[in-house]
């Protein structure tokens, strides 16, 4: 779809541009949001006249200008031009960081770290994966030994950091 | 108390040999970390924030200081042996600097950069500590409006002013705020957007969403972008001596660079590097031999390289005497303060005198500890940029995680995390500036403290904003900075002010 809205643009300058689009779309859901919960807040709400709906308002408001410039300035096809991209490495990343997240609090930190090491080396092009997970579990368990032990970080143990 | 003896207090405490040991390591880790090619300073002071977590205030703010001083000097080998533009701070100094080193004449090209960046920091570290009380007594007076309108001015001044684009630094800036509202409202324990999320209550983490946006974010951006194009380093030859020449060509160069950046950092509009642009031009100007400029002329890197150190050490003014941070680095250590339950500004001078006056010593013996580090092992710092990217970018990662583990060992801080980064990806993509979210994360909740505070003494009467000449003097100061960029894009000057900023830093 990206590399669609390129071709395009490359096409024709002045075309509108969709994904700035969607970003004005966005930025006007986010101020809806901020709006209608700042509306719903209820409690202390109401007594100050300054209270802690004041500034919320304000930037509900701004956002939603904002919104309606960044639509006038993609229709008028005024973004900056964007690289082609590739999807892979990105999915490669986000997925590391994904099994990090989920993984730490079960298996400890060596291992969800050395996970995350090896699918960002994939993501760069550098596998296989058998070789790389030992390399990042080795390194995450010094960077265990460093920061745990010697700087007194709490960073989660699992198994393999048990075993000392 | 003067200046000086404040100064020489600070000294008993930046001399003692633990502290000695931690602005050592200090140095030491930012120069490392600054030099790997992709890390700007601010991201280096993000990464190796949890460092600092278990040290004492006084202890984790000297280690710190050289944190910043380290990633500074790193990141000016980096652009001189490694062409990356547009990469960070130091695109200037790229511009000559590499020329040299392709010339063979990368060793005094590192030299000039590393002595200017002692030179700068050093007058300028004094001129901190001579501004500073000056500063202070003068920010004593200033009520919740003057604060206001100070930090609406910061607000422009980041988001607006410079950029290729007003809208997208406001919104970058309102992305900011928006995640400033997060959270318990101080002033009435009001939760505000927490969507029922415990996790949410205390706020988004600046160091957080800084480290994901730059380490993360980056990372994702490199790794997708199909230019794969091997970036080549330039081999030191030679001597790293300078010869009779090289000094005579340096030496005033280091001196107007110094000159030019520091008042630049010191104003609340320190956010773009303009400094090393104008120090550039002006040595061009002055040259003895201005047809050298393009094929590695000395001056080209001596001027920039000391106004890039003079306006790190400026932006600490408004950092130390107002709290008011000016540009993503300083965002960031503020949160390094707040960690410490320390608001620097006025009121951190009157009561904890040691800590301040301490830290800007450290400042001092940090500078010269990096001038004794660099010149004589640069050939060590150099083998770092020849890390291959595929572990470069997993150990950015990882490091980036480990604070925010650190931090908070949750599964949902690590979400939050992922969800940032992947938005840092998508900035990057559109052309949206980082620093202007950072910053207003963190200043945004204390706008609206002075806000409130100023309509409260008044009983919500607005006009208090404008009582007093100083708020009026900034206000229009802060439209000024919007209006008039607006005014020269529209006149085909947008170009420019492009040049002028910069992503990091």
């Amino acid at each position: 779809m990206t590399k669609q809205i390129q071709n395009e643009r490359r096409a024709d300058k002045a075309k509108p541009d969709k994904a700035a689009f969607v970003i004005a779309a966005g930025l006007a859901v986010v101020a809806a949001v901020i709006f209608w919960k700042t509306a719903t807040m209820g409690g202390a709400a109401s007594y100050a006249r300054i209270g802690p709906t004041a500034f919320p308002y304000v930037i509900s408001v701004g956002l939603f200008i904002l919104a309606v410039w960044t639509a006038f300035e993609a229709y008028l096809g005024d973004f900056p031009e964007r690289e082609p991209q590739e999807t892979k490495p990105i999915l490669w990343i986000v997925g590391g960081l994904a099994a990090q997240m989920l993984l730490l609090n079960t298996v400890g930190f060596s291992i969800a770290t050395g996970l995350l090491f090896a699918a960002t080396a994939r993501a760069f092009g550098r596998g296989p994966l058998w070789q790389t997970i030992p390399i990042g579990i080795v390194l995450a368990f010094f960077i265990w030994l460093v920061f745990a032990k010697g700087l007194q970080l709490s960073l989660p143990a699992g198994p393999l950091e048990q075993l000392i | 108390m003067d200046t000086f003896a404040l100064l020489a207090q600070g000294f008993l405490v930046a001399l003692e040999p633990m502290n000695l040991f931690y602005a050592l390591i200090g140095v030491t880790l930012g120069t490392a970390v600054g030099v790997l090619p992709g890390i700007g300073p601010a991201l280096t002071v993000a990464l190796l924030l949890p460092v600092t977590y278990k040290l004492d205030a006084a202890g984790s703010l000297i280690m710190f200081a050289g944190i910043y001083y380290g990633g500074m000097y790193g990141g000016s080998t980096t652009s001189i042996l490694l062409n990356t533009p547009g990469e960070s701070a130091s695109i200037v100094t790229a511009l000559e600097g590499n020329k040299m080193a392709r010339a063979g004449r990368g060793g005094p090209a590192l030299a000039t950069a590393a002595i200017g960046s002692f030179v700068a920091g050093l007058l300028a570290t004094m001129g901190l500590a001579l501004l500073a009380p000056w500063v202070v007594s003068f920010a004593l007076s200033f009520g919740p409006a003057e604060y206001f309108a100070l930090m609406v001015l910061a607000f422009m001044t980041v988001s607006a002013a410079f950029g290729d684009s007003t809208l997208r630094g406001l919104t970058a800036l309102l992305l900011g705020l928006t995640l400033g509202l997060i959270g318990i409202d101080l002033q009435t324990g009001q939760a505000r957007l927490a969507f029922g999320i415990p996790d949410l209550l205390d706020g988004v983490e600046v160091t957080t969403l800084a480290v994901a946006l730059f380490a993360i974010g980056e990372t994702l951006s490199v790794a997708a972008s199909r230019n794969t194009g091997k970036e080549e380093i330039e081999p030191v030859k030679g001597s790293v001596w300078m010869s009779r020449e090289d000094w005579s060509r340096s030496w005033k160069p280091w001196l107007r660079g110094t000159a030019i950046g520091f008042p630049i950092g010191a104003m609340p509009a320190g956010g773009a590097e303009i400094g090393t642009f104008l120090s550039y031009s002006v040595e061009k100007q002055l040259a003895r031999k201005p047809e050298e400029f393009g094929n590695g002329a000395i001056e080209g890197v001596a001027g920039p390289e000391a106004a890039n150190n003079a306006s790190a050490a400026g932006t600490l003014v408004p950092l130390l005497t107002l709290g008011l941070p000016t540009t993503a680095t300083a965002a960031i250590m503020l949160a390094g303060f707040q960690q410490f339950g320390l608001q620097p500004g006025p009121l951190l001078f009157a009561n904890s005198p040691q800590l301040v006056w301490g830290l800007i010593a450290s400042l001092l013996v940090a500078n010269l500890m990096l001038l004794v580090l660099n010149l004589p092992l640069i050939g060590l710092w150099v083998k770092l940029l020849s890390i291959p990217r595929h572990w470069l970018y997993a150990g950015i990662v990882v490091f980036a995680t480990l604070g925010t583990i650190g931090a908070n060992p949750s599964t949902f801080e690590l979400g939050m995390l992922l969800v940032f980064g992947l938005m840092g990806y998508f900035l990057r993509r559109f052309g949206y500036p980082i620093a202007p979210v950072v910053v207003g994360l963190i200043l945004g909740p204390m706008a609206e403290q002075q806000l409130r505070r100023a309509l409260s003494i008044s009983q919500g009467d607005p006009t208090v904003l404008v009582h007093s000449p100083i708020a009026i003097v900034l206000l229009l100061l802060a439209a000024a900075a919007v209006i008039v960029p607006l005014v020269m894009r529209a006149r085909g000057k947008g170009k420019l002010l492009a040049q002028l900023a910069s992503d990091e830093d």
